[in-house]
Formats: structure tokens, sequence, C-alpha cells
């Protein structure tokens, strides 16, 4: 019951934040890249003023999921390295809290790149 | 049939057709509310799997990716995503699918400045404005603690 509830709340949150990004792309000029661009720094800074952490705490995937989750992984990256190592950690923090995933889509994008041919645009 | 005027109202009302944003945005929730149920099931199931915690953190988004990078290889995921619009844009999926979209299309440029470079023209501006803001916040958070 308890993971049905969990999976819900993923769905509902993680469908809200497409849905806003949808608006903005039908109602606005951003291109897709300048949403994404969006996207990642206002995670950061959701992050940063402390309203992002209890996002994710209730949603979980449904927030982590977007690319907001990727600026809060960044700034929390930043947070633990300036709390271990002081002003250096603002540096190092961001890329290391990252690296998981920027290495994931370099390493799978490079491989399938080798093994897949360009598709006709439709 | 009965054809005054408020009846009329109600009628032409419900054979409109729905703007096209309506239909986006259901499209949107429904496509990037499951990729992030199925990320939640999977972060339940990799932690059914005994896997430690911190691992499942880095496993979910990159099994995301593995998958993304493979549809996008195979061709299905332009179809789904001009169905899904910004449901499949948002989730880490759509990183994962700038990266290797490009990758793929170019690859006829060579292996440096073809797939090398041309898979960072969307995920470059994303980790630059990324990065930029979290040193910012790093070094406001460091000036922050002082005063503390």
């Amino acid at each position: 019951m308890e993971l049905l509830l969990d999976l819900l709340k993923a769905f509902l949150i993680g469908g809200l934040f497409c849905v806003v990004a949808q608006i903005l792309i039908d109602k606005t000029a951003l291109t897709p890249a300048r949403i994404l661009v969006l996207y990642v720094s206002l995670g950061v800074v959701l992050t940063a003023v402390g309203l992002y952490a209890p996002l994710v705490e209730f949603a979980g995937c449904g927030a982590t999921t977007p690319l907001t989750g990727f600026g809060y992984s960044l700034a929390g990256g930043v947070k633990k390295a300036v709390d271990e190592k002081g002003l250096i950690g603002a540096l190092t923090g961001g890329l290391t809290g990252t690296a998981g995933g920027i290495a994931a889509a370099i390493v799978f994008g490079y491989t399938f790149a080798l093994i897949f041919r360009s598709h006709p645009k439709k | 049939m009965n054809t005054d005027s408020k009846s009329y109202q109600k009628y032409a009302k419900k054979h409109a057709p729905k703007s096209p944003i309506f239909r986006d945005c259901v499209c949107a929730f429904l496509v990037g509310g499951l990729i992030c149920t199925f990320a939640e099931g999977l972060y339940h199931l990799y932690l059914f799997w005994k896997l430690p915690e911190d691992t499942v953190k880095i496993l979910v988004p990159c099994t995301l990716i593995f998958l993304a990078a493979f549809f996008t290889g195979i061709g299905i995921f332009d179809d789904i995503a001009r169905f899904a619009g910004a449901g499949t844009l948002v989730p880490i999926t759509g990183f994962a699918n700038a990266m290797a979209s490009p990758a793929i299309d170019d690859k006829s440029e060579g292996l440096v400045m073809g797939v090398g470079a041309k898979m960072f023209t969307i995920a470059g501006p994303v980790i630059v404005y990324g990065v930029l803001t979290s040193v910012l916040y790093g070094v406001v958070y460091w000036i922050w603690g002082l005063f503390l």
C-alpha cells in the first residue's frame, strides 16, 4: 500500500513538472534547450532556498527525475563539499554530485552512436 | 433538434475541437508522470535487491539514461517524444536523448568533431548553467556560514 502511494506521488509531481514545461513551450518562445537550462538552474535555486529537499522527501523520484532534480544533485553536492572542505567545495561539489549521470550519458550516448545509424526524420 | 441559443451554445461547445495546448498538457502529464513512476518503481526494486541507498540514488537515473539512449538509437524515442512533448523532455530521459541523438545523427562528421562535439550541443549549456548556478550557491552558502 505504501509502495502504491509512493508511485502515485511520483506520478503526480513528475507529471506536473512536465505540464509546466509544456505550457511554457506552447505559450512562449522558449525552445526545449532553454527549458532544460531553466529547469536545471531553477532546481539549484529551489534547493538553495530549502524548498526542493522537502519536495524530494514527499515525491521521491517524481522530484529527482525531472531535470530540476539534476539541479538538486548539483546544489546538494556543493553544500556537502562546502561543509566538508570549505570554499573549495563550491568548485568541486556540483560535478561530484552529478558525476554518475553525466558519465552515464556520455558512455551510453557514445556507445549507441557507434552501434546505431541515423534514422530519417519524419 | 432543439436550436434555441442556449442549447446551441452547449452543443457547439461540446463539439468544438479541444485546444491543442490542453491535449499537449495531458500527454505531457501522462508520459512524464509515468516515467517518474517507473523511476520510483526501479528505486524500490533496487532497494528490494539490497543495494545500498547511495548506489540506488545514482543507479536509477543511470538506468533511465541507458534506456533513453537505447530508444534513441533504435529510433523509437522520437516517436514517443512527438506524442509526449515535454513529457519526455523534462525527465532525465530528455537530457540523455539530447546527447545521444546528435551523437548518432552527426556520426558522419567523424568521431571527434561529430560524435564527441555534437553530443554537447544541448547538454553543454545545461551543464554550464547548472554548474554556474551551483558554484554561486556554494560561495553564498560558504559566506553565510561565516556569520553563523
